[in-house]
């Protein structure tokens, strides 16, 4: 089963000071290699928390781990930290500003138990040498 | 023994707290403990610490390992693809201080570089804006010895800037504030409920990325006039008492953030929101302010405001300053294949930026200095470890205010490490032998 959400990035405190201590580090994949789902579309999704999941845009796709929204509720709306992993999936397109459109990406959400959420460093080099599904 | 050292400045985001106390040793090369900051900063400081360090720069071979060179071969590195590129981009300055930009600025104006620091994925679009119809702003001290209504848009400060709201907007009592929090009312729009909605007064769940329309009622709700039923997902009666309620203030401070930013509609919302603020005016005192995120990425802006006269996405390569949002910021470059080699200093576009600018720089030649290992170390050719801006170097640092404050050197970097500026002199003069002139 797969679900369709609004998904939107940023800052979390914890994404900030995993970031500090070090991007190699376990603790920032733990912080950013997730998704933050609603219970309502946790339902709909058919999946327990912290299940592996695969996020896809238009512009690319990610295995990232869901969890229960910290700052919800917010049906219809999904949130990965700002980060290798959000950057994976959102808009691209600046249309003629700068600014690559982080907030508000279309996205499909579906469970992927067996797959691996990546390191940053990992994801980065493999995502560089087509490495990714 | 230990001491310490008290009015340290925190050099993790744009509120600059200058009131921490760090310990050290006796001897000033090793750093124990932290006081006052909050949890984000105090890591960044107990992080130059750690004992994984890399201490010298690294160039990546053919295998994809990592080779140890020394800092004479990283600035010839360094010099070579700058002066060997017809259009290289030299990104980030955000996590470094005025001097190294300073610096960093006389290399790109020598290599026909394109600059640009990490406001163009964060508040470029609030610049564009700002040139656009001008900003009503103030200092953080001002809001917080006036301001009495807190409009938070689009930003989450409980979790970017952690101190903010407990140094100025929320709590503090100042001289015209005197009952702190209680003689406060807090406003917060954002589409989740937010930590720092959970302190304010009233919370706007807006549907994401309708900022615009929501902008453009309250402007229409000052006057009183026709508003639609709902807006934005917001029934007009919550908006219409909003709008009282910022109206009846004596000193309306907005904050704003990404969700303004990097939403579709991006500088047109912040248009809107300068908009909002200067109808406010009408009835009240009101100014906004961008939360800025990195510790100095206004202070970039203000160096090549004062250097090229604009303060992102500066096109230096026909030998004069150009500016173009769209077409000279970092992610449009890099898609088009418009710039041949990557020079990244202070930042992480290989965590930050769009994947498939990442995947550009990975093919071009490539350098990052940075004290940290990053995703934007491991797609670059060549990596170089430098100190600490204000923790193992002092310098100056621009406030999210526009207010300069010289950061502090607390520890001693370890032993033969560069910091920027000095790297950056170096390269400069290679540069410049290169180049002959």
């Amino acid at each position: 089963m797969a679900i369709r959400v609004n998904l939107i990035t940023g800052r979390t405190i914890q994404q900030g000071v995993s970031m500090e201590a070090g991007k190699e580090k376990p603790a920032y994949t733990a912080a950013c290699g997730i998704i933050e789902l609603d219970p309502a579309d946790f339902k709909k999704l058919g999946a327990f928390r912290n299940t592996n999941v695969r996020v896809t845009s238009d512009y690319g796709n990610v295995i990232v781990k869901a969890v229960e929204a910290t700052q919800g509720p917010h049906p219809g709306v999904a949130y990965i930290p700002m980060g290798p992993w959000a950057n994976m999936v959102i808009n691209p397109n600046t249309y003629s500003t700068g600014m690559p459109t982080f907030k508000g990406t279309p996205v499909t959400v579906e469970v992927a138990k067996n797959e691996p959420v990546f390191s940053s460093l990992e994801l980065v080099r493999k995502g560089c040498r087509g490495e990714l599904a | 023994m230990t001491k310490t050292v008290t009015d340290v400045i925190c050099p993790f985001c744009g509120t600059l707290c200058d009131d921490l106390e760090v310990v050290v040793s006796a001897d000033n090369k090793e750093l124990l403990e932290v006081y006052n900051a909050c949890a984000i900063g105090a890591e960044k400081f107990l992080h130059s610490q750690a004992k994984d360090r890399i201490t010298r720069p690294r160039m990546r071979q053919e295998d994809g390992s990592w080779k140890e060179i020394s800092y004479d071969e990283a600035i010839e590195y360094t010099a070579k693809i700058l002066t060997d590129a017809r259009k290289p981009l030299m990104y980030g300055w955000s996590s470094t201080n005025c001097e190294a930009q300073a610096v960093g600025s006389e290399i790109g104006e020598l290599v026909g570089a394109v600059m640009d620091n990490t406001a163009t994925v964060c508040h470029g679009t609030s610049l564009i804006a700002v040139q656009d119809i001008g900003i009503p702003s103030c200092t953080l001290g001002e809001v917080k010895n006036r301001a009495d209504r807190i409009l938070f848009w689009g930003c989450n400060p409980a979790h970017a800037h952690p101190r903010h709201m407990s140094r100025y907007s929320i709590f503090p009592r100042g001289f015209f504030t005197g009952k702190g929090h209680k003689g406060r009312k807090v406003i917060v729009i954002d589409p989740r409920p937010t930590d720092t909605a959970s302190v304010a007064d009233v919370h706007l769940q807006i549907e994401q990325g309708r900022d615009y329309e929501l902008l453009n009622a309250f402007r229409v709700a000052f006057k009183d006039e026709q508003l639609p039923d709902v807006v934005a997902g917001i029934p007009k009666e919550k908006i219409y008492e909003a709008a009282e309620l910022l109206k009846s203030g004596r000193f309306v401070i907005i904050f704003f953030g990404m969700g303004v930013t990097q939403s579709l509609g991006k500088n047109h919302n912040i248009d809107e929101a300068i908009a909002v603020t200067r109808d406010l005016n009408e009835y009240t005192k009101a100014a906004i302010m961008p939360m800025r995120g990195h510790y100095n990425v206004t202070g970039s802006g203000q160096v090549w405001g004062w250097l090229f006269g604009f303060p992102y996405a500066v096109d230096l390569s026909r030998g004069f300053a150009r500016y173009n949002p769209g077409e000279t910021t970092s992610n449009d470059l890099l898609r088009r294949d418009e710039v041949d080699a990557v020079f990244v200093l202070g930042s992480d576009p290989g965590a930050h930026f769009p994947f498939s600018s990442v995947k550009k720089i990975y093919n071009l030649p490539s350098v990052a200095i940075d004290p940290h290992e990053t995703p934007t170390t491991e797609v670059c050719k060549v990596h170089v470890p430098v100190a600490f801006v204000g923790v193992e170097v002092g310098g100056c640092a621009y406030r999210m205010d526009n207010v300069p404050i010289e950061t502090r050197k607390v520890v001693e970097p370890p032993e033969g490490m560069m910091t920027d500026e000095e790297f950056l002199r170096h390269v400069l003069a290679r540069v410049k032998e290169i180049q002959g002139v």
